[in-house]
């Protein structure tokens, strides 16, 4: 099993097969690695542009491999926010698929091309120098990328693989593995299915389309998909889609993770999987673990619906209270997560890209959590201000403090659940309810109907000017 | 309200597009039509002409012009 080096004996073994066409295999990957650690030259921070196409994956499987350091952002991303993380950042190279709007590529600066292949370039941005990296440091992710935040995640190479080889092991994993792409490999889920995936020398379905396009089914069918992988949204849509009555006899298992399925959908599709001899994991995780922290054995998903089950093999949980002390049995508290793959912290700037380790192998997720008496866990509330909408995480804190630097006349405070957002304003435009959803649907790429705005005479405050949310209901229907 | 009425006011409040935008209209063509959207969309379409789509109606249902094949196999007439 190899990530970061070639696998002697692999050079046939089909890596990704796209639904464009195209097939390679990890022989080409060693070659196409090669070429692109002589076109990044020395070690260097560089902007991975994604989409689940052949070139993005190749390139950063190559970045594993030669010690490049990638941001994984989506390449549809806000040009906006994109420019300003190219500020905050300075890449020393970006790597992109050719076909980009205008803006997107303004928004990288002036560039030049060191190596085009699979309707891809890697490019090297002209006059830029790369930040200092440290020796750990393998990969950046966003952690609320759609607000645009500039603050990342540092992942190193121990966490990447030590999260591979655990969910290798919990999934059962083999090299006869034909996964289908569902979610983007800049999403930290995304990517934790590839990489799971690479480690054995499975083959990995490439697709652009979503699944509630014909074009996907073709190509599950046609390559013969072993396992799907969804948000609570994803399997919402394969509920409306009766994906049970579908015929998909080369499906062995489903995953599902970012943020909670509803009890409902968890027992249908546990019993399904149950009926059908198939396997239905519920996981739980965040980026700031790499990617998974717990999962659910799925001989016992029906009988405990509604848990995110136990920790991944290496890890552990503990419920503490504020004060890091354990809470009674079957009390809630913080749930604290324990392992190899915890990563080594946050980078706000670029400087802090040069910082070692500083969680040390231990998260407070922010997630609150009791254990029933068989030690399953179960997720209650979250102690941070942020809501999941289709399984991307938004802050709430952000979202007003967007708001308020594009309507300068109004006020604004966020709350909702996750798959709804819920944006209070005093604002007295008429036309401004409408203008902040889509300004902050186009800002986050998420659909307009995750958001609802609700008008009041005031933002109820307290003395030290803080909002007051507990005072804000949201308008019926 | 005929028919054909129902459907495209179903497009333009769903999709908040002008009318002639409609005979070019197509799944992920515009923002707002995304799977987010066309799951909405499709319920809406159910309700509206009370039919059940098949799961590959739901997936063919790709553009202002597919639709209207398809729930002409509905009987729905537009």
């Amino acid at each position: 099993m190899a990530l970061f080096t070639a696998e002697s004996g692999w050079a046939g073994r089909t890596l990704c097969i796209s639904d464009s066409g195209l097939t390679l295999t990890y022989g080409d990957l060693d070659t196409f690695a090669d070429r692109f650690a002589a076109g990044v030259g020395e070690r260097s921070l560089g902007f991975l542009l994604c989409e689940n196409i052949p070139g993005v994956l190749m390139a950063y499987l190559s970045c594993l491999r030669c010690g490049a350091v990638p941001l994984l952002l989506a390449a549809d991303i806000d040009p906006a926010l994109l420019s300003q993380l190219v500020e905050t950042y300075s890449p020393a190279w970006v790597f992109r698929p050719d076909a980009l709007p205008a803006e997107t590529s303004a928004a990288l600066g002036s560039t030049e091309p060191l190596l085009a292949e699979y309707g891809c370039t890697l490019e090297r941005r002209i006059g830029a120098v790369s930040p200092a990296l440290h020796p750990d440091l393998a990969i950046l992710l966003t952690t609320s990328g759609s607000t645009g935040s500039p603050k990342l995640v540092r992942q190193s190479r121990a966490n990447i693989e030590a999260n591979a080889r655990s969910i290798v092991e919990y999934l059962e994993l083999n090299e006869t593995e034909r996964p289908i792409t569902t979610l983007p490999m800049n999403y930290t889920y995304g990517l934790s299915v590839i990489q799971s995936h690479a480690l054995v020398g499975a083959t990995i379905l490439l697709t652009t389309r979503g699944v509630l396009e014909g074009d996907f089914w073709r190509f599950f069918l046609k390559e013969g998909a072993t396992s799907l992988a969804g948000v609570p949204y994803t399997y919402k849509m394969f509920h409306r889609l009766r994906l049970p009555t579908m015929d998909l006899p080369t499906l062995r298992y489903l995953t599902q993770a970012g943020g909670k399925l509803p009890e409902e959908l968890h027992e249908t599709f546990a019993r399904w999987c149950a009926e059908s001899r198939r396997r239905f994991y519920v996981m739980y995780g965040q980026c700031e673990a790499t990617a998974r922290m717990g999962y659910l054995p799925y001989a016992r998903s029906v009988e405990k619906r509604g848990s995110m089950g136990i920790a991944i093999p290496g890890g552990s949980f503990t419920l503490e209270d504020d004060d890091g002390q354990e809470v009674p049995e079957g009390a809630v508290g913080e749930l604290i997560y324990r392992g190899a793959n915890v990563t080594l912290g946050y980078a706000t700037c670029a400087a802090d890209l040069a910082k070692a380790d500083e969680w040390h192998g231990v998260l407070r997720t922010g997630d609150m959590a009791r254990r029933d008496d068989d030690g399953y866990y179960y997720i209650v509330g979250r102690k941070k201000r942020f809501i999941k909408i289709f399984g991307n995480r938004v802050g709430l804190d952000e979202s007003e403090r967007l708001l308020a630097a594009r309507f300068p006349e109004a006020e604004f405070a966020c709350t909702g659940r996750d798959d709804l957002m819920t944006i209070f304003t005093d604002g007295r435009d008429p036309a401004l309810p409408q203008a902040a959803v889509d300004y902050l649907s186009g800002v986050t790429r998420l659909s307009h109907t995750a958001f609802s705005v609700t008008v009041v005479d005031a933002i109820p405050k307290n003395d030290a000017g803080k909002t007051l949310y507990i005072k804000l209901t949201p308008k019926e229907g | 309200m005929s028919n054909l009425e129902k459907y495209d006011k179903l497009f333009l409040s769903s999709f908040r597009v002008k009318p002639e935008d409609l005979p070019t209209l197509t799944y992920r063509g515009i923002p707002a039509w995304d799977s987010v959207g066309h799951m909405e969309f499709m319920s809406e379409m159910e309700e509206t002409f009370k039919i059940s789509l098949s799961t590959l109606d739901v997936l063919d249902f790709s553009s202002y012009e597919k639709g209207k094949e398809i729930l002409a196999k509905y009987g729905v007439t537009l």
